[in-house]
């Protein structure tokens, strides 16, 4: 069958179960819109590149899929990197297709020409120029094979103009088989007896999970491990809701804004089984100091992983779902009721420290708390709703205060840190789940750095709703220039900003203001329980920090405690 | 931890891009890279590249499976700590008025290498052999005038079981 490469793309993606492409049109992708309005696919028009980047990734994320973008080249291709990188960072599938110019012009400097896959070279799990139209089906499977399989991640692939647009017969490539890329899945079995020997052996362990848990769809096996052994769990903010929020065995999260629990368990445990985690900086604070007395399990599909920050006592690489299944086989014979004996004053020693320093603030009769914003969100959603978060307070107070259950709920830019990240990635989950009630927990600052996608939102009819917090401050920096460099608050005023109710009815979508405390519940209301695009402003706090907070660099069991 | 030179060799696609993927792994992580070298293999879609670089044991082990990780690198071994031969080799533009040389010629015997290249006023030598050979071929030559030198990096094989 003879076919041109807007064809043959259209086809592969097909075939690859694509139902959906954010995108933004330009010069040398025309002829491949043109294709992509014959199929059935959905294509979202963003109003930004790193919007659509951005909605791939939130996409990918809510639905458990491989989400998809599509950009032109130049400006196109470069306003994707930002949300090529927080995807990467974070190990999420996402295809970016970007136009190229044509083969011959490629090197000219010709118009909207630049080498996207020279810039996104450290930032893409792999990425591909595609020279030939006959080679474009089977790189477009590679590229969906490569971004789902092992450790997931963005790959992005070039297509120059005269690829899409020559003719040739396709020859639909049955599997995809790469010599040197051979992910392992299944855990060496030996490594894993030892694991479940430390397990029994342990007087105070604890399990310390990440997104790599959630990415495995590995949260249930996760859930009925940390129950048989009867382990205390905290995550990091990748590993939110890989663990439900509301168990006794629930420790909240760990590191830089973890609760005091958390912390100290890690600064006391004996034995740390970390599962589907990279120790980030922000996890461990100063690493000599991090879990100093324990041993460290550490099981994780990317071997690089592995004893790159902390010194592990026992590494496991594989899946972390089946590595989890094989330890529950392992372990199905443990005495409960001896181990339960055992770590008495382990469990004792926590129940103290969750009563020392719990997660806490004091609302105010006359200014509205930002934590009692989230707290009335977790209450009026019953904690079921997706939250997608921007970067800075917003992120930490929904990482704290909402307390999850379930996984792929929890929608944040957490290794790259992407202001502007909310919005986007709201609409690719609404999209994903459009039953679901999505919510993007946001700052006045971070909105404004993507919030044109509020027309794509209106546009496509999505009732994504916008927790605004707004304390007219860039707050994270605010709270380290209080902190650190005493209070001279340099470039983080926003004493200028638009009104958010009248931007959001400028959209066409319904906004909504709260200034006082008693306000926060009907709004709340009024705008999760509408069925249109919603900005909800609240009016909080100026100066509310994010506690506890351990400094940069610091013991993570030195806590500034509120 | 003491940081040590490591012989890493492994075996890549050969297609455009990859030396570059490789490349920014090590300037991207900060690794140090002493000296590259790549060519075909006999199989013309595999590149042969060996990478000398300063290392501690651990970071070692993380470049591996950094390398590893790569999708176009097929495998990566290390030859430090087994046994192996490595060769570098130089041309070494050398000034050879008429009294240096017989001088010249005899440290030529001596080492092994060979005039490729003649002129009024300088030799052109070619010389292979471990690191430490060139280095003392180097400083021999130094006193008398070394006008350019061009050196290629390490390339290395693992020695087969006798």
């Amino acid at each position: 069958m003879k076919l041109n490469g807007a064809q043959i793309l259209m086809k592969t993606l097909k075939e690859e179960g694509v139902d959906t492409i954010f995108g933004f049109p330009g010069g040398v992708l025309i002829n491949i819109y043109d294709e992509l309005a014959k199929t059935d696919i959905r294509h979202v028009l963003v109003r930004h590149e790193q919007g659509a980047a951005h909605a791939a990734d939130g996409y990918a994320r809510a639905g458990g899929r491989v989400g998809v973008c599509m950009v032109t080249s130049g400006p196109g291709a470069t306003n994707t990197v930002t949300g090529i990188a927080s995807a990467y960072m974070d190990s999420i599938p996402v295809v970016i297709i970007t136009g190229q110019v044509p083969t011959q012009l490629i090197g000219n400097d010709a118009f909207q020409e630049v080498d996207i896959v020279g810039i996104t070279r450290p930032c893409t799990k792999h990425n591909f120029l595609v020279q030939r139209t006959e080679d474009l089906a089977r790189i477009i499977k590679e590229a969906f094979f490569i971004a789902r399989s092992g450790r997931p991640g963005p790959v992005l692939v070039d297509i120059p103009k005269d690829v899409s647009n020559n003719v040739t017969d396709l020859e639909m490539p049955e599997d995809v088989a790469l010599r040197s890329y051979n992910p392992t899945y299944n855990p060496n079995m030996r490594q894993l007896k030892k694991v479940a020997e430390l397990i029994e052996e342990a007087e105070r362990p604890m399990i310390f999970a990440g997104g790599g848990v959630i990415l495995s769809k590995g949260a249930r096996e996760l859930t009925e491990f940390a129950r048989k052994t009867q382990m205390p769990v905290t995550t990091s903010l990748m590993g939110l809701g890989a663990f439900p929020g509301s168990d006794p065995l629930w420790l909240g999260m760990i590191g830089m804004h973890g609760t005091y629990q958390a912390n100290m368990c890690t600064g006391e445990c004996d034995l740390l089984v970390s599962i589907g985690v990279r120790f980030d900086d922000r996890v461990t604070g100063k690493t000599d100091a991090f879990a100093a007395q324990s041993k460290i399990v550490h099981i994780d599909i990317d071997p690089t992983s592995i004893r790159k920050n902390v010194p592990v006592t026992v590494p496991v690489v594989g899946d972390c779902r089946i590595a989890l299944e094989n330890l529950n086989t392992l372990l199905r014979d443990t005495d409960l009721g001896d181990l339960k004996q055992k770590r008495k004053k382990w469990s004792d020693r926590i129940v103290e420290w969750k009563s020392t320093s719990p997660l806490d603030y004091v609302q105010d009769e006359e200014i509205i708390k930002p934590q009692y914003v989230i707290e009335k969100l977790y209450e009026l959603t019953k904690g079921e709703a997706i939250i997608t978060t921007e970067v800075g307070q917003n992120q930490m107070w929904a990482a704290q205060y909402y307390h999850f259950e379930k996984p792929n709920h929890f929608i944040t830019s957490g290794g790259l840190g992407c202001m502007g990240f909310g919005l986007p990635a709201a609409i690719g989950a609404q999209i994903a789940q459009p039953d679901s009630l999505v919510v993007d927990i946001a700052g006045d600052g971070s909105i404004q750095m993507n919030i044109q996608e509020m027309c794509t939102a209106v546009q496509n009819r999505l009732p994504v709703k916008v927790v605004i917090l707004n304390n007219g401050y860039l707050g994270m920096v605010r709270q380290w220039q209080e902190l650190f460099f005493g209070k001279r608050y340099v470039a983080t005023c926003l004493d200028c900003a638009p009104d958010f109710v009248k931007l959001a009815e400028a959209y066409g979508a319904v906004g909504l203001r709260a200034e006082k405390p008693e306000d926060v519940v009907p709004v709340l209301k009024e705008g999760l329980f509408s069925p249109h695009t919603v900005i909800m402003d609240f009016r909080v706090a100026g100066e509310e920090s994010v506690y506890p907070m351990v400094p940069a660099g610091a013991p993570i069991t030195e806590m500034l405690l509120v | 931890m003491t940081e040590n030179k490591h012989v890493l060799s492994m075996l890549v696609d050969n297609e455009p891009g990859v030396l570059s993927r490789i490349a920014g792994l090590f300037s991207g992580r900060g690794y140090n890279i002493e000296s590259l070298c790549v060519a075909e293999t006999t199989d013309p879609q595999i590149s042969r590249l060996i990478i000398v670089t300063q290392a501690n044991q651990p970071l070692t082990e993380q470049i591996k499976k950094q390398l590893n990780k790569l999708i176009n690198v097929i495998k990566v071994y290390e030859l430090t700590g087994s046994e192996f031969v490595q060769r570098e080799m130089a041309l070494i533009k050398v000034n050879a008025k008429p009294e240096h040389r017989a001088e010249i010629l005899r440290i030529v015997d001596i080492f092994r290498c060979r005039v490729v290249d003649v002129g009024k006023e300088h030799y052109t030598i070619e010389v292979t052999g471990d690191e430490g050979k060139l280095a003392a071929i180097l400083s021999l030559m130094k006193p008398i005038g070394i006008k350019e030198i061009a050196k290629s990096g390490a390339i290395a094989l693992f020695r087969e079981p006798k």
